[in-house]
């Protein structure tokens, strides 16, 4: 069974804070519920499944559907870290195809900006996660799991500085015109170049922001959507994966989305060639990278020069990405970008984003999620929708 | 450029049913890995159960030689710069680590290591690699 054209993104919402130190995540949540169902013109009582993950407060959905005030016949509490949100799209369509629930709510909010987080702190996890013992005392952090990627890249492909900075480059010149994004100024290559070494090869400037915010989608069933006055948006195909270390063959050369992209374009008959906007997850400029190469927007290798010189700038390049300027610029909000990626793909397909960024006549979009640690082990998500 | 290693405070090792026959080996100056007794294939990192067909599996030391099949200088996550790497061993299997006892600048990927090994906090001795001379 095919969820494609089987459910429709009726409503989206970003939160327009990026540092909310005054209101708990509970209520950065119930706000970011409130702007998707206004956004599709649904009630809180229209809703009858909850997703949310693990930046969630409380136990899987228990918590938040009581806070919120919901009375959910479908729950699904899905995590792959900040592609998460992309699977819940995905398993909401499935639900939605299957009689489970009729109006899906998908939240997402977080506050690491106000609490300290940072890409070089040793990530929290629970207790007993069997990797731990074998890797802890190497200090793995957040930022040197996608150092190590880049640099086997750049080994293996002679992919340089210069290219994976032309990414943050792109996501810059879309930020601009963005009023809400973190960070609005254009930067260079140079800029990128010339910016702190974290981890090498990647400079402060290859890095994504920590952002506090959060975000909310509406799934709903067809019949549902057609009945509602925002342009209707329909699911077309979706993939997941789970790439980790491979039994201790590792593979750095390629992502999850080598694997989930396919799964997607399969189900939403479609073609790499076909996708007019692409938001791709962003938490380092080489996850950008890898994953477009996965996806098959390019040759595997040849990403470098795929991104460079503009490629990935609206009305410019090839592949216009991330017209929100992403995660490098606008927003990473709970250190999990997979909700604004579908939000920005949305905005394209009802033609409401930025004037200066909006690819004309946006009927066929792709958003793809990496969450956890491209060199360890990491979620891929791939969604595709389409402009009814 | 230069950046010569430091010691870096390790915190303690997590000691579990998994980890003990490990860390046996390590007091004594071995690296073990994990072979399945049903398929014969090594893994990485050791599980009790093989990860390719679920079998029981054992230990087997290696020879603690390989190369780095990716490294990254770690330079802004505290006071005291460090390499992590992951290391190819010649047995076929590849682990997360760190390079030490050498220039961190001057490493590549692709150069010949061998494993040594570092106290943790409470003596625990964890195995980490330093480039082969020449």
């Amino acid at each position: 069974m095919s969820v494609r054209r089987k459910a429709c993104i009726a409503g989206a919402f970003e939160h327009p804070t990026r540092k909310a130190p005054d209101k708990t995540v509970a209520q950065l949540h119930a706000e970011c519920a409130r702007g998707a169902l206004e956004d599709a013109g649904l009630r809180l009582e229209d809703v009858d499944g909850y997703f949310c993950a693990g930046d969630a407060p409380g136990l899987g959905p228990n918590s938040m559907a009581d806070y919120l005030g919901l009375r959910p016949r479908h729950v699904d509490s899905t995590d792959t870290g900040g592609s998460a949100y992309l699977i819940h799209v995905s398993h909401a369509a499935q639900a939605i195809a299957t009689g489970k629930c009729d109006v899906a709510l998908i939240t997402l909010a977080g506050r690491p900006r106000s609490e300290g987080s940072s890409g070089v702190a040793p990530r929290l996890v629970g207790a007993g996660t069997p990797d731990v013992p074998w890797e802890a005392p190497y200090a793995p952090v957040t930022v040197n799991m996608y150092a190590l990627a880049a640099a086997r890249h750049m080994y293996e492909y002679g992919t340089t500085s210069e290219q994976l900075a032309w990414i943050k480059v792109a996501a810059a010149t879309h930020a601009q015109y963005n009023p809400n994004a973190m960070l609005r100024d254009s930067v260079t290559v140079d800029d990128v170049l010339a910016s702190p070494m974290i981890s090498d090869p990647l400079h402060r400037l290859d890095c994504c922001v920590v952002s506090d915010g959060g975000g909310a989608l509406v799934v709903v069933r067809p019949e549902i959507a057609r009945s509602l006055k925002r342009p209707v948006v329909n699911v077309l195909g979706g993939g997941e994966a789970i790439k980790g270390q491979l039994n201790g063959q590792v593979d750095l050369t390629f992502s999850g989305a080598a694997w989930s992209g396919p799964r997607a374009f399969e189900e939403a008959g479609v073609k790499p060639a076909d996708i007019q906007y692409a938001s791709i997850y962003d938490s380092f400029t080489i996850t950008v990278l890898m994953q477009i190469e996965d996806l098959g927007f390019c040759e595997k290798g040849k990403g470098g020069r795929f991104v460079a010189d503009g490629n990935l700038i609206s009305g410019i390049g090839k592949l216009p990405f991330n017209t929100d300027g992403g995660g490098l610029c606008n927003n990473h909000p709970a250190n999990r970008g997979g909700i604004t990626k579908v939000i920005e793909a949305v905005r394209q397909l009802r033609g409401e984003a930025h004037p200066k960024v909006q690819v004309p006549d946006c009927s066929l979009a792709l958003a793809q999620g990496t969450g956890g640690l491209l060199g360890s082990r990491h979620g891929s998500a791939t969604l595709i929708m389409e402009r009814a | 450029m230069t950046t010569m290693y430091q010691d870096r405070p390790l915190g303690s090792a997590v000691h579990d049913p998994a980890t003990e026959p490990f860390f046996a080996a390590t007091a004594n100056g071995s690296l073990r890995v994990k072979v399945c007794s049903t398929c014969r294939k090594p893994h990485w990192y050791p599980r009790p159960l093989c990860p390719y067909c679920l079998g029981e599996t054992e230990w087997s030391d290696v020879a603690g030689k390989g190369q780095i099949y990716s490294v990254s200088v770690t330079r802004r996550a505290g006071p005291i710069p460090y390499a992590i790497a992951y290391v190819r061993l010649d047995e076929g299997v590849t682990m997360l680590s760190n390079i030490v006892d050498c220039d961190l600048d001057s490493l590549r990927i692709g150069q010949r290591v061998h494993v040594v090994f570092k106290p943790a906090d409470g003596g625990t001795m964890i195995p980490m690699f330093a480039p082969d001379p020449g």
